[in-house]
């Protein structure tokens, strides 16, 4: 695995597969439940390295959501891992009658979610995971932003008895979280000051919108950089702060600007402090599979398309 | 296959299951709603498993050896709770709060609020795997007890039931026996042939569940020796779990109730109700 410092490139299921595999180890409560995508989220790690604690249960995702919320009612915790596709869509309505309604303690791994899921196409990424997870009574919905805060919000959710998702990415992304960060549940994370504008970016996306300010500073706008990593519950102070203090917002996120996000601020901003803002996501569009670039450029949701919305948000605000 | 119970036993088992129908069909007419059919073809196998078969404490309804019980055809629940009550898990009297708001005697099961539940179920299909997850948390962590689970025949449509099946027989889950409610009708199906009013929702289904390598016995799902030895030589068959096929009639025990698919969720009107409680033979 390599070494999770600022700047470099890290994938967070390496992480993930670590992470698990030593929560594993040290609680005998811990059980990785597959969906028969073991070397693709990397959970193979658990297969290998303590085989005890790894179930296989097939391609038959809602089996495997019952058999998690079955295996929590005998004291143990399952971790249900598949692509973010088949967890929130596939087994949505087992999720919703055994696991968050009963607020069962089974955490839901969404891997390779988003646009960027390796040329796979619509079928495999999931645009409305964030969705459809926040639309259920009980469920913690997590997307870290890189692969340092991945075992931040896993060892959060290992102590936090109940329901939690959380929405991963398959590719390497540059560490930005600071060396010092901890994760406090609901809480957002300032990673850049700024005065004109406000980008809040969650998961994938943080990266981006870090990288947006800075070519905003080269063009003279001081852009803040709000990450949310917990989207579910929300952080409403550091939205409603951010929207006085900067008076104009952009929230960024790999996911359909239906129910995500974008969604969740907007309803923040509408009921406490209504400012402009914009959003950048996939924009009611079914996707296709290619290359990250071209996928980024093509659903609108790149660096560039950021820094563009940023402006325009700045003429709103500037009234023009 | 039957055991030979002693008569006072037999009687007792009867006498409950005739008592426990006039209460489902009582509640049901008393809310106004609810489902009537099914949980009469269920009542003489629920009887069974809650006086005879499992090891539960009604006084301790959490303790953690207690064999487990997941209602899968969760629409069924009303003859759950008369079963419940009478076990003593909640006051008998609180069933006339079935379907009403804040009653913790939810149209479908709820295990947060009532005491003596298992699983929340209720969108079909599901239970069967919860009760995998049940019996393969078992095995992972030594307990002995064993867990059972009551699906319909309708709700085996769902593709989610062949999934489970399938993973109980990868796990090796000797520790699950599922009971399938065969009364071979749904809410509304397909039309029938043979004379028969509806087709039977799950053709053949003692075929299906051998295909999937389960241990497979067929019973009378209202003959209480059957049950019981059948429940006993489950518990007995190592190395794969068990399925029961029982062989019931829905709207059991009610003569124009019996074997007519719109008594699924009909409520009965009181002349209805005076008949079938006339016919059950038992005011309770």
């Amino acid at each position: 695995m390599q070494t999770i410092q600022n700047g470099n490139l890290v994938s967070m299921r390496d992480v993930f597969g670590e992470t698990l595999l030593q929560l594993s180890i040290s609680d005998p409560r811990v059980y990785a439940l597959d969906g028969d995508l073991a070397n693709s989220t990397k959970l193979n790690l658990v297969a290998e390295k303590n085989a005890s604690k790894f179930l296989q249960m097939g391609i038959a995702e809602q089996n495997m959501i019952g058999a998690a919320a079955g295996l929590a009612t005998v004291g143990l915790q399952p971790w249900a891992c598949s692509f973010a596709a088949f967890i929130a869509k596939r087994s949505l309505d087992q999720i919703q009658v055994t696991v968050a309604q009963p607020k069962l303690d089974v955490k839901l791994i969404g891997a390779y979610s988003g646009l960027l899921t390796g040329c796979t196409g619509k079928t495999h990424q999931a645009l409305e995971d964030i969705a459809i997870m926040r639309s259920l009574a009980n469920m913690v919905v997590l997307a870290p932003a890189d692969a340092s805060e991945v075992q931040h919000v896993m060892r959060f959710a290992h102590e936090h008895t109940g329901p939690v998702y959380i929405r991963l990415a398959r590719d390497p992304l540059p560490v930005v979280m600071p060396q010092d960060y901890s994760f406090t549940l609901g809480k957002a994370v300032e990673l850049k000051q700024g005065s004109d504008v406000t980008l809040i970016g969650t998961g994938t996306q943080t990266v981006r919108a870090w990288e947006a300010a800075d070519l905003l500073e080269q063009e003279g706008i001081s852009a803040a950089v709000l990450h949310m990593p917990s989207i579910k519950p929300i952080d409403r102070d550091a939205i409603i702060d951010a929207a006085k203090q900067t008076g104009a917002l952009v929230t960024c996120e790999e996911h359909s600007i239906y129910g995500g996000l974008g969604s969740a601020v907007a309803e923040v901003l509408v009921e406490h402090c209504p400012v402009p803002m914009l959003r950048v996501g996939v924009n009611d569009k079914n996707s296709e599979s290619g290359p990250n670039d071209a996928l980024l450029q093509k659903y609108e949701i790149s660096t560039g398309h950021i820094v563009k919305r940023a402006k325009e948000v700045l003429r709103i605000k500037a009234g023009k | 296959m039957e055991t030979v119970l002693d008569q006072e036993k037999i009687s007792f088992l009867q006498q409950k299951a005739a008592e426990t129908r006039a209460l489902i069909i009582k509640t049901v007419h008393h809310a106004g709603a609810g489902h009537i059919g099914g949980p009469l073809s269920a009542t003489d196998l629920l009887i069974s498993l809650y006086y005879e078969v499992m090891n539960v404490r009604p006084e301790e309804p959490q303790w953690e050896d207690r064999d487990r019980f997941v209602l899968s055809k969760g629409h069924s629940a009303i003859a759950l709770y008369a079963v419940l009550a009478q076990k003593g898990y909640y006051p008998l009297e609180e069933l006339y709060t079935f379907d009403a708001i804040d009653s913790r005697l939810q149209a479908h099961p709820d295990m947060n609020i009532l005491p003596g539940l298992d699983m929340s179920t209720g969108s079909l299909g599901q239970g069967i795997s919860t009760a995998v997850g049940m019996a393969l948390g078992a095995k992972l962590t030594g307990k002995t007890f064993t867990t059972y689970c009551m699906i319909g025949d309708g709700e085996s449509q769902e593709g989610q039931v062949w999934e489970a099946a399938d993973a109980a027989v990868r796990y090796g889950l000797d520790n699950l026996v599922v009971i399938m409610d065969y009364n071979k009708l749904q809410q509304y199906g397909w039309e029938g042939s043979d004379g028969r009013e509806r087709a039977v929702p799950v053709p053949s289904p003692e075929k299906k569940w051998e295909a999937f390598g389960w241990n497979v016995m067929e019973i009378d799902g209202h003959h209480f020796g059957q049950i019981l030895t059948a429940c006993s030589q489950a518990k007995a068959t190592k190395g794969k779990p068990t399925v029961l096929i029982a062989h019931t009639v829905k709207g059991k025990g009610v003569s124009f109730m019996e074997n007519a698919y719109l008594w699924h969720s009909r409520v009965p009107t009181d002349d209805e109700l005076n008949s079938a409680l006339q016919e059950l033979g038992v005011e309770v």
